[in-house]
């Protein structure tokens, strides 16, 4: 009566084709930089633009991280793009007009992202009304806000420590070294060891509890693939003018919010609620409340988004963060999060993200117009969603 | 001449359960034919197949049609020889006007614009044809349940109807409603339009009925004639229920202690219609040990009683006390239930109960994580050990605790529900219709586990609709109806017809009497 679920057995092949759409992901980004690399010639890889890519798309990945927790919980959130300019506007007034200085300034800002968040995710947990129209609503009120506290102008500079948040790059230890910036260096080659290194510890516990593990040979290649390809980029951006602070900032984020939905409570309920909310409830989850607190942490990604991109313009203007919400939700689908909610993973988002920028940028060195850019990142879109969509079918 | 309506050794197979065996029916031009049985006997999947909702090639055997074989290969097909099934839920559209509802799908229409007097004066006449009293723009969520019912029938009425399908068109209407709408079926077999009337209410069924088929286990177990003289609803129950109990069942040696979990003056009342009671100042209770079986017909109140206590996941205006091993308990959310030691299976384990998308180790401690983390991070290697210790003892198969919950059988997915459970460690279990869907030999499994539980001294309380299991497996059956208890038997005198009467008597009794029984059911010691 149930030879069906006996006869499923794990083999090698049927490995790789259970997590083709995990790497699949992975492989469709190198193929679009190398792609690009060679049609722009050499120059979508290089130290200064390597770099430049990282600060144009810094605060898309930010934003990335909360949006795909709300993915997964099944909402949305239209207004992160309004709640960045929003706070990026606030941001300018507290520090340039009234000369409060930028450390106060800034957790001002993020708290005053947390209570946007908190604001628009009390109606979608306990009043049950739509994320999409919630955050519509958002969308226009703090686009409209901005443009009030901003009236209609530009505000800035901002003092140059301020500034650094987004244009700063770690100091050098070891000044003189040529054109190498070795500390950069030595950190990202550290962090590589470091991933791989774990990676091999956490396969060995795994093996000692006779837990199932990938086959060797594979899991070798991927943990060489990736301390190779993190040493490379390391390399690049050392060679041009360190790592920027923003990748510190982003990358600790990352890694936070990676051990954050694998392996803490609260992560694997934000799963739980998106995956079946009834059974989330019945099984003694704070739906409610897990839904609530996913759109104060967006808020203040948001926040802390604004802040950055407001840094690198080094102005706050009444336009900014247009449109940011599109970039950030596309990347969350691009890279695997499900609309139903329940499916999607932070490295998805991330590469999703990265995907958009590679895009971007490639197609700005190519000087395509920016009109058939959007129509070309709209295809890509709709193409990786129904791949993924494919995928799941046939599994 | 032959029959309107021949269904021959149909048989149809869900995976791995056996839904029917070689049923067969047959219908006479111009008759009203019944079709009872108990829940899960076959009815519906029986009137899915005619109708073409399983589609020629999912099941076996022959339709005939006219004395035609008819291959139907879905809904559309089915309704164009004029067989209209009017389902348990309603498919009407509540903000859409009755008119506009009655031709939903084929509204008259010149150069297909809809022609909106046509469409009214078409909608009063067929309205006028069912009896009900109603202007045609009164919109359908502003009429009740059985007008609306009626606007089910003008619908199939507004179709070439030959054949007319009520699967329980009675259970939601009150005594006044039920006896036109008996009176309409009549006038149809007048004008010649046969129905198959699917009914728990038997007197009603022998009121109207010209034969009456009996569906068991997914088999035809007899057809009675009724044109002779009225059959006895005793003969009916006798062959509605099984008597072969034997084997079934797991042996057991009850070791019944003190009470463990008590429940008295709960009340509940509709999430929506904040006026209706749906639970009535019930008292309950359940011993150490024990295994206390709650049966009763569909929208008794067995689900909405067992998930008001379990966190108030249903109702509101909830009232009542709940003492767990003589302490008060507040169960007003499901965390506190949970910590309090209750535990609720649900009945609808792919809705409510699984991550369908997740394997199984993360369902089995989702309603435990605290004890497989330190400081909130989960430790995988202690997670994958309750989950593998678990999969062991439940035999739960599957290739390993990986495996997709939703890829699983429903014994198995039935399987992790309880173990999931389980691993909450509760003192008082509710399993809500705990083998639906599941084959014989999962069943006998599932039967096993609940004996363990109550050798272990938790209180067992198990909801079901299927009478044989619960006199099988129960130490005590309490029977509901209309949101109380009606009767009460100890497991070892129980029988299916002490149960259905208990039942039947009250479901044909006015509101006044409900209260007598309640009443009386206080004064009892």
């Amino acid at each position: 009566m149930s030879d069906a679920a006996l006869k499923e057995k794990p083999s090698h092949a049927g490995f790789l084709k259970n997590n083709l759409r995990e790497y699949g992901m992975m492989l469709s980004l190198f193929a679009i930089m190398i792609f690009f690399e060679v049609v722009t010639n050499g120059t979508l890889l290089r130290p200064l633009n390597l770099t430049n890519l990282v600060l144009q798309n810094s605060y898309i990945v930010i934003m990335a991280l909360g949006m795909l927790l709300v993915i997964v919980t099944g909402h949305i959130d239209l207004s992160v793009g309004s709640v960045a300019g929003f706070v990026g506007a606030v941001a300018a007034v507290l520090i340039v007009k009234l000369g409060v200085p930028w450390v106060p300034a800034t957790l001002l800002c993020l708290a005053l992202g947390g209570a946007i968040g908190a604001a628009q995710g009390y109606w979608v947990a306990y009043f049950k009304i739509p994320s999409f129209i919630v955050t519509l609503a958002g969308m226009l009120v703090f686009k409209g806000l901005a443009l009030a506290i901003l009236a209609g102008q530009s505000v800035g500079p901002f003092p140059p420590a301020f500034q650094k948040l987004s244009s700063g790059f770690i100091p050098e230890l070891f000044a003189d070294a040529g054109t190498l910036y070795p500390t950069s260096f030595a950190i990202g080659a550290l962090l590589a060891l470091a991933l791989v290194w774990q990676n091999f510890r956490s396969r060995a516990r795994q093996e000692s509890h006779g837990i199932e593990t990938e086959p060797y040979g594979f899991f070798l290649a991927k943990n060489l693939a990736l301390f190779a390809v993190i040493a490379y980029f390391a390399y690049l951006i050392a060679s041009h003018r360190g790592l920027p602070n923003v990748l510190v900032i982003m990358t600790v984020l990352v890694a936070l919010y990676a051990f954050m939905t694998t392996r803490t409570v609260i992560g694997r309920q934000i799963y739980a609620v998106g995956g079946n909310e009834k059974a989330a409830k019945l099984s003694g989850i704070k739906t409610e409340r897990l839904t609530f607190l996913t759109f104060v942490n967006m808020g203040v990604l948001a926040a802390l988004a604004g802040l950055i991109f407001a840094a690198r313009l080094n102005t706050a203007t009444p336009k900014a963060g247009l449109g940011f919400e599109l970039d950030v939700i596309a990347a969350c689908f691009i890279g695997g999060a499900s609309a139903y909610g329940g499916v999607g993973r932070v490295g998805g988002a991330v590469i999703g993200a990265l995907i958009m920028g590679v895009m971007n940028n490639g197609m700005s060195i190519l000087g395509i117009g920016i009109d058939y850019q959007q129509v070309i990142k709209g295809l890509v879109l709709l193409g990786a969603v129904c791949l993924d969509v494919y995928n799941q079918k046939r599994a | 001449m032959h029959a309107l309506l021949e269904m021959r050794d149909i048989s149809k197979h869900f995976t791995g359960v056996r839904a029917l065996s070689g049923v067969d029916l047959t219908v006479e031009p111009g008759e009203i034919h019944a079709l009872v049985g108990e829940n899960g006997a076959g009815k519906s999947t029986l009137m899915k197949v005619l109708s073409g909702v399983h589609p020629h090639g999912s099941y076996e055997g022959a339709i005939l049609f006219d004395g035609e074989e008819r291959r139907f290969r879905d809904i559309n097909d089915s309704e164009a020889l004029g067989i209209i099934i009017i389902h348990q839920e309603l498919a009407l559209i509540p903000l859409m006007s009755i008119a506009e509802n009655i031709f939903l799908t084929d509204p008259p229409s010149r150069f297909g614009v809809i022609d909106r007097s046509a469409v009214h004066r078409r909608a009063k006449e067929l309205l006028a044809k069912v009896g009900l009293d109603e202007a045609p723009d009164t919109l359908v969520t502003n009429i009740g349940v059985g007008k609306q019912q009626l606007v089910e029938i003008a619908k199939a009425l507004s179709k070439k109807v030959r054949l007319l399908i009520l699967d329980e068109p009675t259970a939601s209407l009150s005594e006044k409603d039920s006896a036109a709408l008996l009176e309409l079926l009549l006038e149809f077999k007048a004008q010649g339009i046969a129905s198959i009337l699917i009914s728990h209410k038997l007197n009603e069924v022998s009121k109207v009925a010209d034969r009456i088929t009996v569906l068991r286990d997914g088999r035809t177990v007899d057809t009675m004639d009724c044109t002779a003289g009225a059959v006895e609803e005793d003969r009916i129950i006798r062959s509605m229920v099984d008597r072969d109990l034997e084997h079934r069942y797991p042996k057991r040696d009850p070791k019944v202690g003190d009470t463990i979990f008590r429940v008295r003056d709960w009340s509940v009342f509709h999430p929506l219609h904040a006026d209706r009671q749906m639970i009535r100042k019930v008292d309950f209770e359940v011993k150490r040990g024990e295994i206390v079986g709650i049966a009763g017909l569909m929208g008794a109140g067995r689900t909405e009683f067992a998930m008001s206590i379990f966190g108030r996941s249903y109702g509101r205006k909830i009232s009542g006390h709940a003492e767990i091993e003589g302490r008060e308990v507040d169960l007003s959310t499901v965390r506190r239930a949970v910590d309090a030691g209750l535990a609720y299976v649900t009945e609808d384990r792919k809705q409510l109960g699984l991550l369908l998308a997740d394997d199984i180790r993360k369902n089995i401690t989702l309603a435990n994580l605290s004890a497989v983390a330190s400081s909130n991070v989960i430790d995988d290697v202690k997670e994958l050990r309750v989950a593998a210790d678990y999969r062991g003892r439940m035999r739960i198969r599957s290739h390993s605790v990986y495996q997709e919950a939703g890829k699983l059988s429903g014994g198995n997915q039935q399987k992790v529900v309880l173990s999931k459970w389980l691993f909450t460690d509760p003192k008082v279990l509710i399993l809500d219709e705990p083998t639906r869907g599941i084959d014989v030999g999962a069943k006998y499994e599932i039967y096993c586990i609940i004996n363990e539980l109550a050798d272990a001294g938790k209180g067992v309380i198990v909801i079901s609709s299927e009478m044989p299991e619960l006199i099988g497996i129960c130490d005590r059956i309490c029977v509901m109806n209309e949101g109380g208890f009606v009767g009460e038997f100890p497991g070892a005198e129980a029988t299916q017809e002490k149960i259905m009467r208990a039942i039947m008597r009250q479901a044909v009794m006015p509101q006044a009497d409900v209260r007598q029984v309640d009443m009386r059911k206080g004064e009892r010691p």
